[in-house]
C-alpha cells in the first residue's frame, strides 16, 4: 500500500484540491453534537469529533429512497435520483468504514443491491483516525483499525498525516495535489507506531466477543431478555443510529391525481412490533422482549454465522442514543458473568 | 469521464436489479373458496412467459401497482410452464387492492426465490404431503410436479385437512385425484354439517390410519397453521420420520425476497434465501420457528 504523509497546515489546501473530485461533506457541529453534512466552507469541518449522531450509512442507504416509479402502462421504472452523485466524504472514522465494509457483504452476494452499490461507487472515503471516548469499544469489535473500503485513510502523528493511499481514486487525489504530499521515512513510521501503542492504552470501555454465539445460544431464555423487554421503548433509535443496521421497510404511494406512483424503501427497526408480522396476522416476535433479544442475537450471533463476525463494530452510537440506557456492552457483559446459582 | 460513469451507474439500475418487477397479466381469476382466490398470470414479454421456471416450494414476490408488494408461493407446477398460478388469501392492504384486479388488469412479478423442496434428494423416495387450510397452496406445487412425473417417485400420499368442505382448495382437482389409483389422496374435514362430503370426516392426524407410511423411505411436506404444525410433527416424529425427512414451508413478512430487509430473519437464516422449506432438524435449532 502507498503510504505517503501530509503536512497538517497543507490539510485546508488539500481539501480544496479534492473538490474537483465531488462534493466535500465533513463532520460539522451542531447544537454541541456532529452530523455529516455539506460543507459550505472548510473551516467548518471538525475533525476531532468524537461520533456523528448519524452514521455514513445515510450517505448509502438513505433514510428514504424511491426505487421505482410506477406509470400505467409503462410498468416500474427504475429511479436513477443522486445515484451518479460525486461525493467526497472527508473525515470518516475507522469503526465507520469498517460498518460500510460490512454493509458491502449484505448489498452483493448473489443478490447485488445496485442502488447501494452505485452510491458506494460514486462516495469517495477519506479516513481519519481518531481517540477512543468513554463510548467506544470498536478495540472489542476488531474495527478500531481497517485495511480496506477507503480512498484515503489520515493517521493523525503530530506535525503531520500519514497517508494511506487504498484506491486508485485515493491516488488520484494525492496526484491532484501535487507535491504536498511527502515521503515517510523510519522517524515517521515509529511515530505512528507510538501512537497506535497510545491509543490501544486509551480505551475506556471494553468486552470479550470470542464465544459469545455460544454464550448466546446457553442464555437464549435468560431472564435479561425480560428485564430489557420491560425496559426497552421500542423506539427503535439503536437502529436508527447503527451503522450496520440495515432493515428496511418497503412501501408504495400513489400520487394524488393520477393512477402513477413510487415504490420507496426506508429505514425499519427490528424494534417496532409489525417488524415480524405476517398478514394472517401471525405475528412470529410479537413480545418487546423477542424483539430485543433478536436485535442482540442477530448482530452478536447470527451475523457471525452468516459472515463470520458480529455486526457490531463498537461505535457507542446505540449507547449514546438510548433514552432508557440500554447499553450493548453492560448486556454481553452481563450475559458473560458466571451467575451465583444457589443464590437464585 | 464522469458521464461514462454515470451510465455505467445507471445501467445497473435500470438493467441488472433484482428489486425490479416484471409486468404479467392476469389470465383468470378464479374463485376457490371465500376469500381464496386463484390468480393465473402470464408475463406480458412473451420470452419471459416461455423462459420462467421454478421449482416447487419457491415463491415470488407480487407487486400490485400502488398497494405494494407481497410473497406468494407459486401453487403452480413447473410442469405446467407459460402461466403461473397464486394462490391468495384476502388479508390485508396489499391483498384487497389484488382482489380488486379482474382478468387482463396488469400486476408485477418477481423472482422466483426461496430454496424450494429438495427435488433431487426427494427422488425415488415415497412422498408424503401433509397441508392443513392454506397449507395446500405451496404444496399444490410439489404435488402435481410429483404427479406429471410419477416415474421419479414412489408411493405418493396426500392428506389434505379443511374445516368444512367449502373451504378446501383446489377442491374439484384433489377429488379427482382420489379415484386415481397411482395417488393415495386423503382429504378430511374437520366436520360436514352439510351432510354432502363424500371423503373423509376427522381432524387431520387420523389420516394416518388410512396410509401405509414407510419413515426411512419417505420425504414428508408439511405445510399449515401453527397447530398442524404441532399435531402432524408429533405424529411423523412418532412413527419413526428423521428430523431432516420432514420438510417444512414457512411464511414470514417480507420486504425484498433476496436476503437484504431483514424482515424474515430467524435467528441467521433468512426464510427468503434459506427457505421457505426448512427441514425439522433446521426449526429445531433456529428459535422463533414455528
Amino acid at each position: 500500500m502507498k503510504i505517503l504523509k501530509l503536512r497538517k497546515d497543507k490539510l485546508d489546501l488539500f481539501a480544496s484540491v479534492v473538490q474537483q473530485f465531488g462534493e466535500l461533506h465533513a463532520p460539522v457541529e451542531q447544537d454541541g453534537r456532529y452530523v455529516f453534512k455539506r460543507l459550505t466552507r472548510w473551516s467548518e469541518a471538525r475533525l476531532d469529533y468524537n461520533r456523528t449522531i448519524l452514521p455514513p450509512k445515510k450517505y448509502f442507504l438513505p433514510p428514504r429512497e424511491t426505487l421505482f416509479h410506477y406509470r400505467p402502462g409503462n410498468g416500474f421504472e427504475p429511479s436513477t435520483d443522486g445515484l451518479s452523485q460525486r461525493i467526497i466524504l472527508f473525515g470518516v472514522h475507522a469503526c465507520d468504514v469498517y460498518a460500510l465494509n460490512i454493509l458491502d457483504r449484505v448489498f452483493s452476494g448473489k443478490y447485488n443491491d445496485p442502488y447501494y452499490q452505485a452510491r458506494r461507487k460514486n462516495i469517495a472515503i477519506i479516513g481519519i483516525d481518531c481517540t477512543p471516548d468513554e463510548h467506544c469499544f470498536c478495540r472489542s469489535m476488531r474495527a478500531d483499525f481497517v485495511d480496506d473500503g477507503f480512498d484515503l485513510f489520515f493517521y493523525d502523528t503530530g506535525e503531520y498525516y500519514q497517508a494511506l493511499v487504498g484506491s486508485s481514486l485515493g491516488d488520484d487525489m494525492v496526484l491532484a495535489a501535487g507535491r504536498i504530499f511527502e515521503p515517510i521515512d523510519v522517524a515517521d513510521i515509529e511515530e505512528y507506531k507510538r501512537r497506535s501503542a497510545n491509543k490501544r492504552r486509551a480505551f475506556q470501555l471494553e468486552t470479550e466477543i470470542r464465544d459469545l454465539p455460544e454464550i448466546f445460544e446457553m442464555e437464549y431464555r435468560s431472564e435479561i431478555w425480560e428485564e430489557l423487554g420491560a425496559k426497552c421503548l421500542s423506539c427503535g433509535s439503536c437502529s436508527m443510529v447503527c451503522p450496520t443496521c440495515y432493515c428496511y421497510d418497503v412501501a408504495d404511494s400513489v400520487e394524488l391525481g393520477s393512477l402513477g406512483g413510487s415504490r420507496v424503501r426506508s429505514w425499519d427497526s427490528c424494534l417496532f412490533a409489525n417488524h415480524a408480522l405476517v398478514g394472517s396476522g401471525e405475528n412470529f416476535r410479537g413480545p418487546r422482549a423477542s424483539r430485543i433479544k433478536f436485535r442482540f442475537y442477530h448482530k452478536q450471533r447470527g451475523f457471525v454465522a452468516e459472515y463470520g463476525r458480529p455486526s457490531c463494530v463498537g461505535c457507542g452510537r446505540c449507547i449514546v442514543a438510548c433514552p432508557v440506557h440500554i447499553d450493548v456492552v453492560e448486556v454481553i457483559d452481563q450475559l458473560r458473568r458466571v451467575q451465583d446459582v444457589a443464590s437464585r | 469521464m464522469l458521464l461514462a460513469d454515470e451510465v455505467a451507474t445507471c445501467r445497473a439500475v435500470l438493467t441488472d436489479n433484482p428489486y425490479q418487477p416484471h409486468m404479467a397479466r392476469i389470465v383468470r381469476v378464479y374463485k376457490m373458496v371465500e376469500n381464496n382466490y386463484l390468480f393465473t398470470l402470464r408475463f406480458l414479454d412473451d420470452g419471459l412467459a416461455r423462459t420462467f421456471r421454478h421449482q416447487p416450494g419457491q415463491f415470488v414476490m407480487l407487486s400490485v401497482p400502488g398497494a405494494g408488494e407481497m410473497p406468494i408461493s407459486i401453487s403452480s407446477s413447473p410442469t405446467r410452464p407459460e402461466v403461473l398460478e397464486l394462490c391468495v388469501r384476502r388479508v390485508g392492504r396489499v391483498t384487497n387492492a389484488l382482489y380488486r384486479l379482474r382478468a387482463n388488469d396488469v400486476v408485477g412479478v418477481r423472482g422466483p426465490y426461496g430454496n424450494g423442496f429438495p427435488l433431487r434428494q426427494m427422488q425415488n423416495n415415497d412422498l408424503l404431503l401433509v397441508a392443513g387450510g392454506l397449507g395446500m397452496a405451496p404444496l399444490r406445487s410439489l404435488l402435481w410436479y410429483a404427479v406429471d412425473r410419477r416415474d421419479e417417485f414412489r408411493d405418493i400420499t396426500l392428506m389434505y385437512g379443511a374445516k368444512r368442505p367449502e373451504e378446501m382448495l383446489f377442491r374439484e382437482e384433489l377429488q379427482a385425484l382420489v379415484d386415481r389409483d397411482d395417488v393415495n389422496c386423503l382429504l378430511t374435514v374437520d366436520a360436514d354439517p352439510s351432510g354432502t362430503w363424500r371423503n373423509h370426516v376427522g381432524l387431520l392426524p387420523t389420516m394416518f390410519d388410512f396410509a401405509r407410511i414407510e419413515p426411512l423411505r419417505t420425504y414428508a411436506a408439511v405445510c399449515g397453521p401453527p397447530v398442524v404444525y404441532k399435531f402432524i410433527l408429533r405424529k411423523l416424529l412418532e412413527i419413526g420420520f428423521p428430523k431432516d425427512r420432514i420438510l417444512m414451508s414457512l411464511e414470514r413478512r417480507m420486504k425484498c425476497g433476496v436476503g437484504k430487509c431483514g424482515h424474515c430473519s430467524i435467528g441467521y437464516k433468512y426464510t427468503c434465501l434459506n427457505g421457505p422449506i426448512f427441514t425439522y432438524w433446521d426449526a429445531l435449532n433456529l428459535p422463533e420457528m414455528i
